[in-house]
């Protein structure tokens, strides 16, 4: 019993390091594409595996928590996903690294009016 | 055992919320400072949980569960505003 | 017939997962509860799922459930190696990204398989999909092979395609 509870506090630990990485992701990466890729999906592992550790350290708590990493595993996909089509039709220029972009490739060739999306 | 290394984990949360605080003071562009409140929320449900632990109050989960779907919502609605379609 | 019967089978996912979730939140087997989240669940399936399509191309057979099974194995080794290689290059003073918007255009019919698709690679980090348009998915990777970009973005879109083909249509 001792011993699962200290599997749970060393995954809470591991997912807190996540978490830190992506705040350093954060804050090194140049763009915000790559700020979305870091940020908010490092983050998501980092808070999963935070749930999970507290969960088997409560075990009447689990399923709940389930719950709860079920939900963030299908909206943060989403709203990341959001953010970043945001930043791309609003304009914030891809970082000076970026060496291929098709989408405006393919942009240029048969444009898309504003309607037809979404 | 386990709650020195869960302090530990507290601790390192919050360095990291310190952090991703700076970028969305410095920010540079909106949406470069809703990237930064996206990746505070979905630390803060970690947070939250960590929290009920410490305090031994189960009704904390259900508070992170509504902060989930709140912080949902608002982050989608930023970004349609953003994308001017809302 | 043919169309009631599809419908049937949305309300009734529909009504299983509303029900499921709310005694997970309740977490009580009392009459009141029962009966009240029962009736609840069964108004928003019946009303909302009316002319929805979602499950309409779900197969309910053993195989897709295996492979569903194998498709959230792969996908979470994809999540775990992913996060590991992102936190590599975080952590590296030199910063060794290479990004690029690059397309990859899936066989996938169904819009829901597309759906979880691009989701799963939303989710693995280094990936995400920026847009989707007919069959062609925009994806941007920190990383690029610059070798053939065309081949790397469909080695991305292999890995999880192979089992949605089987469990969708």
């Amino acid at each position: 019993m001792e011993f699962i509870k200290i599997c749970g506090a060393v995954l809470t630990l591991i997912g807190s390091l996540f978490i830190l990485f992506a705040a350093i992701g954060l804050l090194r990466m140049p763009d915000i594409y790559n700020r979305i890729q870091a940020g908010t999906k490092a983050t998501t592992l980092g808070s999963i595996l935070t749930l999970l550790g507290i969960g088997l350290i409560h075990p009447d708590w689990l399923l709940k928590l389930i719950l709860l990493i079920l939900f963030v595993l299908i909206s943060n996909p989403v709203s990341s996903h959001v953010l970043g089509r945001a930043a791309y039709f609003i304009g914030i220029p891809l970082s000076a690294k970026t060496h291929i972009d098709n989408l405006k490739q393919d942009r240029q060739e048969n444009p898309v009016t504003k309607e037809n999306e979404s | 055992m386990v709650n020195t290394i869960l302090s530990i984990a507290l601790l390192i949360i919050g360095l990291s919320f310190l952090l991703v605080i700076v970028r969305f003071l410095i920010g540079k562009s909106v949406a470069d400072r809703v990237v930064a409140l996206d990746a505070l929320t979905i630390s803060t449900i970690g947070l939250i949980v960590l929290l009920a632990h410490f305090l031994d109050r189960k009704i904390y989960i259900d508070v992170s569960i509504v902060y989930a779907i709140l912080s949902f919502i608002g982050v989608i609605i930023v970004a349609k505003y953003l994308e001017k379609s809302l | 017939m043919n169309l009631k019967t599809m419908k049937l089978k949305e309300i009734s996912i529909i009504f299983i997962i509303l029900f499921a979730a709310w005694l997970i939140l309740n977490q009580s087997t009392a009459t009141e509860y029962l009966v009240s989240g029962a009736l609840i669940a069964l108004a928003i399936s019946m009303l909302m799922c009316r002319h929805c399509t979602v499950f309409d191309e779900l197969r309910l057979s053993p195989k897709a459930f295996l492979f569903t099974l194998l498709f959230l194995f792969t996908f979470i080794k994809e999540l775990i190696k992913a996060n590991f290689d992102i936190a590599w290059r975080v952590l590296s003073p030199s910063l060794p990204i290479k990004p690029g918007i690059i397309r990859a255009t899936t066989t996938l019919q169904s819009k829901m398989a597309r759906l979880i698709l691009a989701n799963s690679i939303t989710l693995t980090p280094g990936t995400f999909t920026i847009d989707i348009i007919d069959d062609t998915l925009y994806i941007h990777c920190v990383y690029v092979d610059s070798e053939d970009p065309e081949q790397y973005g469909q080695q991305i879109i292999r890995k999880f395609e192979k089992y949605l083909e089987v469990i969708y249509g």
